[in-house]
């Protein structure tokens, strides 16, 4: 691999997928629309909180009816101080997910400084807004994304639709075929100002809820130990929860929830 | 019709090495030095917003001397490089020894077929995960590329100041020791370099996945 040298007039300055375009050329979709069989991520959740942002995701990947990955990660740091949730068809999900990241990493490290909070999101509008021939023939990716913004000394979210819009939230935001019954309950349990267990406790509940009623949403697998992916983003950064945590945590929700034999049964079976 | 004089090849490269000299001596040096927990990386620069030493990649740091725009140059394609080559295939893949011969390749054509060579002296250093695997490579502005161990000096002064590098450095320094070995041998004995004066990093083992940390202000004035 030769150094990628470029004149001044035709340099790609420091972004990323400029500098792909310039030395791979784009691969154009087939024409027309099959309806293929992939694997499709489901539902994530950003809260916002005292001390930043949370982001939150069940950890099932469905094709059709079938449930084609247990352990499917859909929270990611974008960079040290943001993070990325997806939800939509998995493989370009993930690919969209590798670039942005890159796209980050390779502007901080050309320009010496970080782009501002702001400046991440416009970027991942772009890219929601690139992929949209993909999106019209079945492949949409609606990511969400947070962070911690070091100018204002707060966390921010931003949701998206396929054509690439991006509509900054004040407090929470969800995506994916689970969001309606996540976010209402992440709706009613928000206050202004939680603590960091409190929004855990939120996000988890309303990941469960989600599960409880969306056949794609995965549940938590205490058999196996697969529970969602938690991440705070705060001053201090991306931390993801600890496993061990978030069961614990899981446990004690699910313990509630039996102890209070909340949700009915809807089909009037039960004894 | 004007005949071009007849120079011979000896005497071309010869002018140009002087000329290429003559534009790194004109600038500060800097110097590498390994110490326990990866390579620390010490420059003379008094801007703190013109780097001298940079991030490549995650365990990949870059440092130049010379003219600024030539090595801020060669220094984006190197990220640019090392990105790329981390996307197509693996971000293990990426290593210190393919982007020094990158490098190499670059600035030998240059020397021998352009009209001006670039005056610059480059470093790239790249932390392994266990000492051993330490690399500094020391790339002049002609191509040729030295592989070095312990430490390494680039600069007009290089000389001098190796020397005094030599007597100074001692296998498994610490951080503050390093820093203070390469800080003491950039000034001499005649004179004392301070914080602002200074650029410092360290490519370190315990730092996470990007091994690049930039050491500044109070924690600098601290470990001097």
């Amino acid at each position: 691999m030769t150094l990628p040298i470029f004149t001044a007039s035709d340099d790609p300055g420091p972004s990323f997928a400029e500098l792909l375009r310039r030395v791979r050329p784009v691969e154009t979709l087939p024409p027309g629309g099959v309806a293929l069989d992939i694997s499709h991520a489901t539902t994530v959740v950003a809260v916002r909180y005292a001390d930043g942002v949370l982001m939150a995701g069940d950890r099932r990947a469905t094709s059709g009816n079938l449930i084609s990955h247990r352990t499917m990660e859909k929270v990611f740091p974008a960079d040290r101080h943001s993070g990325v949730a997806i939800a939509g068809a998995a493989g370009p999900a993930m690919e969209m997910v590798k670039l942005f990241q890159l796209q980050l990493e390779h502007y901080e490290k050309v320009e010496g400084v970080q782009l501002s909070l702001e400046g991440k999101a416009n970027q991942l509008a772009t890219m929601v807004r690139g992929h949209l021939p993909a999106a019209m023939q079945g492949f949409a990716v609606v990511p969400l994304f947070a962070g911690f913004d070091l100018r204002r000394g707060q966390g921010r979210l931003f949701q998206y639709d396929v054509t690439g819009g991006r509509y900054e939230e004040a407090d929470h935001a969800s995506t994916g075929s689970g969001s309606l019954h996540a976010g209402t309950v992440v709706k009613l349990g928000f206050r202004d100002g939680m603590a960091e267990e409190e929004v855990v406790d939120l996000a988890l509940h309303a990941l469960w809820q989600a599960a409880d009623a969306d056949s794609a949403t995965g549940g938590p697998d205490l058999i196996r130990g697969i529970f969602p992916v938690v991440a705070t983003i705060t001053r201090e950064g991306f931390t993801r929860v600890d496993d061990a945590e978030v069961r614990s945590r899981f446990e004690a929700l699910l313990g509630r929830l039996t102890a209070q034999q909340t949700g009915g049964t809807e089909t009037g079976l039960a004894t | 019709m004007s005949m071009p004089f007849y120079v011979a090849p000896e005497q071309v490269m010869k002018d140009r090495a002087d000329y290429a000299r003559k534009g790194i001596a004109r600038g500060r040096s800097a110097a590498a030095v390994l110490y326990t927990d990866g390579i620390l990386i010490a420059a003379e620069n008094s801007s703190a917003t013109l780097h001298k030493v940079s991030e490549i990649y995650d365990r990949i740091a870059f440092a130049g001397v010379g003219k600024y725009n030539e090595f801020d140059q060669l220094r984006i394609a190197g990220v640019r490089h090392a990105d790329l080559k981390g996307f197509s295939y693996s971000r293990e893949d990426v290593d210190a020894r393919s982007l020094a011969n990158a490098y190499a390749q670059m600035l030998g054509q240059i020397f021998t077929h352009e009209m001006k060579p670039m005056e610059v002296e480059i470093l790239v250093a790249e932390v392994g995960t266990i000492e051993s695997e330490d690399q500094i490579f020391h790339i002049l502005y002609d191509g040729s590329v030295v592989d070095e161990d312990r430490y390494s000096v680039i600069g007009g002064d290089a000389e001098a100041i190796g020397g005094r590098l030599e007597a100074a450095f001692e296998p498994g320094l610490d951080l503050g020791g390093a820093l203070r070995a390469a800080v003491g041998a950039l000034a001499g004995s005649d004179r004392q370099l301070v914080a602002p004066e200074l650029e410092v990093a360290v490519l370190s083992r315990s730092n996470g996945r990007r091994a690049f940390r930039r050491i500044e202000d109070d924690e600098l004035t601290s470990l001097l």
